[in-house]
């Protein structure tokens, strides 16, 4: 069980795809220009990614490691396709929203990267959890992205749900009158949040890591993870 | 290779013989899942087409009331070369809607080119007195929470977006000269710090709307699904 625990506490903080792996990015560029969007991406990804690990871990025995790359790439490609061909058909109204943001999937490297590092070493339950927990520390950070970027972009929150829920609209959060913040909508902005939320998360890290250095548990581990991967 | 092999060794291959089983996996997998893929499309394929056609309608809904017409607005199609007047550079789909026989509107795309972030796509409804019925965006690329406004979904302005300005109006209430936007000397409204968006949609609109006036009749007597030459 404490395997299990610690699988899904990498996806969410430890080992976090956006804030700690830095992979990711171009998806998070594109998209995390209102909260809306980017819940919507990360739901998405999550889905591709569980089952990007679970394919992948159920026949790792069958791929040799030299052609394994190819293989990945194709097994997430034909996902990708049949969950975008599959939502067009069957789920038509979601797929008007999600639509444009499945194919970007494949863009996203963290899942490439995942099936690389955790689902063609582990089985199917430890990858499969691995897939949709790296999903979720994805989609809470890009979450987090968007709502900044639009509540100071354009001081609004929830603006285009209506695309999902007809019944809801977007809340104005700033006056009426707020002039909006450009640099937030354009792509620097999704890096300076990134970046301030990178810093924090080290910040907290390096805090928890001296409290426990302070009690004597723990006496020369970095602080924080360096970054393994960039993207 | 000159090395005898341990006793507990499985026999040592060829390198030819490792590649082709490797190239003979890698062609396995890729049947498998071009197969996945292909019954996935051929399964889908009925219905996303039947949603295509239902999204089309709704979008032709938009700026086009069904009031206006009973004829099959999808099958009464003309194919337009591309056109300068209209801005596109591929062949686009013109509906012709009548209503008992009787021409009424028409409702075609146009593309306004000069978007501040490339080009902006248009559809038109014009009636058969020359009226441009409405105008919506199709699709865009204008900065997010700054040009948008031009597409009534990001127009904040919920009760009279910034696009309402161009239903049920013709050159007989703003002549053609003075179909643009207010900065540049003419009667449409904009949005002070994001005149380019609006300035590209209204220049566009009135090329399209002047050229439906000029075609009209021409258009409404091709038969249907034939190709328009100017």
């Amino acid at each position: 069980m404490s395997a299990l625990h610690d699988i899904a506490k990498n996806g969410f903080w430890k080992q976090n795809p956006l804030l700690v792996q830095l992979l990711g990015l171009c998806p998070l560029l594109a998209i995390s220009t209102s909260l809306v969007n980017a819940v919507s991406l990360g739901l998405a990804t999550i889905l591709v990614m569980l089952l990007a690990n679970f394919a992948v871990a159920g026949l790792r025995a069958l791929i040799p490691y030299e052609i394994r790359i190819p293989v990945f790439v194709l097994i997430i490609a034909a996902l990708v396709t049949v969950v975008d061909l599959s939502f067009n058909a069957f789920l038509h109204d979601l797929y008007l929203v999600l639509g444009i943001f499945i194919p970007l999937i494949v863009t996203n490297c963290i899942v490439l990267a995942r099936v690389e590092a955790f689902a063609a070493k582990n089985g199917l339950a430890a990858a499969t959890l691995d897939g949709v927990m790296m999903g979720v520390g994805f989609l809470w950070v890009i979450a987090l992205i968007g709502g900044l970027r639009e509540l100071l972009g354009q001081g609004t929150l929830f603006s285009g749900i209506e695309m999902i829920f007809p019944s809801l609209s977007g809340i104005q959060v700033l006056p009426a009158d707020y002039p909006g913040f450009l640099i937030m909508m354009l792509p620097p902005g999704a890096f300076f949040t990134l970046g301030l939320l990178i810093a924090g998360r080290n910040w907290i890290a390096a805090r928890a890591n001296q409290r426990l250095l302070n009690q004597g548990h723990l006496t020369d581990k970095p602080a924080h993870s360096t970054p393994t991967i960039a993207a | 290779m000159s090395e005898l092999p341990d006793i507990a060794t499985p026999p040592q291959r060829s390198a030819l013989y490792i590649a082709l089983r490797t190239a003979a996996i890698l062609l396995a997998f890729t049947l498998v899942f071009t197969t996945l893929m292909a019954s996935a499309y051929y399964l889908t394929a009925p219905r996303v087409a039947a949603s295509a056609q239902a999204e089309k309608l709704r979008l032709l809904a938009v700026v086009l009331a069904p009031s206006f017409y009973d004829n099959d607005l999808l099958n009464d199609a003309i194919t337009l070369p591309p056109a300068s007047a209209l801005g596109t550079s591929e062949n686009t789909h013109l509906y012709r809607a009548r209503k008992n026989g009787h021409p009424t509107a028409l409702v075609f795309e146009a593309i306004a080119p000069d978007g501040y972030s490339g080009k902006i796509g248009l559809l038109l409804a014009v009636s058969n007195e020359g009226q441009l019925l409405a105008l919506r965006v199709t699709q865009h690329k204008e900065t997010p929470g700054l040009g948008d406004y031009i597409d009534p979904k990001k127009d904040r302005n919920k009760a009279r977006p910034w696009i309402s300005q161009f239903s049920r109006i013709g050159f007989d209430r703003v002549p053609q000269a003075q179909w643009r936007v207010k900065k540049d000397g003419g009667h449409f409204d904009q949005m002070a710090g994001a005149t380019i968006s609006a300035r590209a949609v209204t220049n566009a609109s009135g090329r399209a709307l002047a050229w439906a006036n000029a075609n009209r009749d021409k258009l409404f007597a091709l038969p249907a699904n034939s190709l328009y030459q100017e």
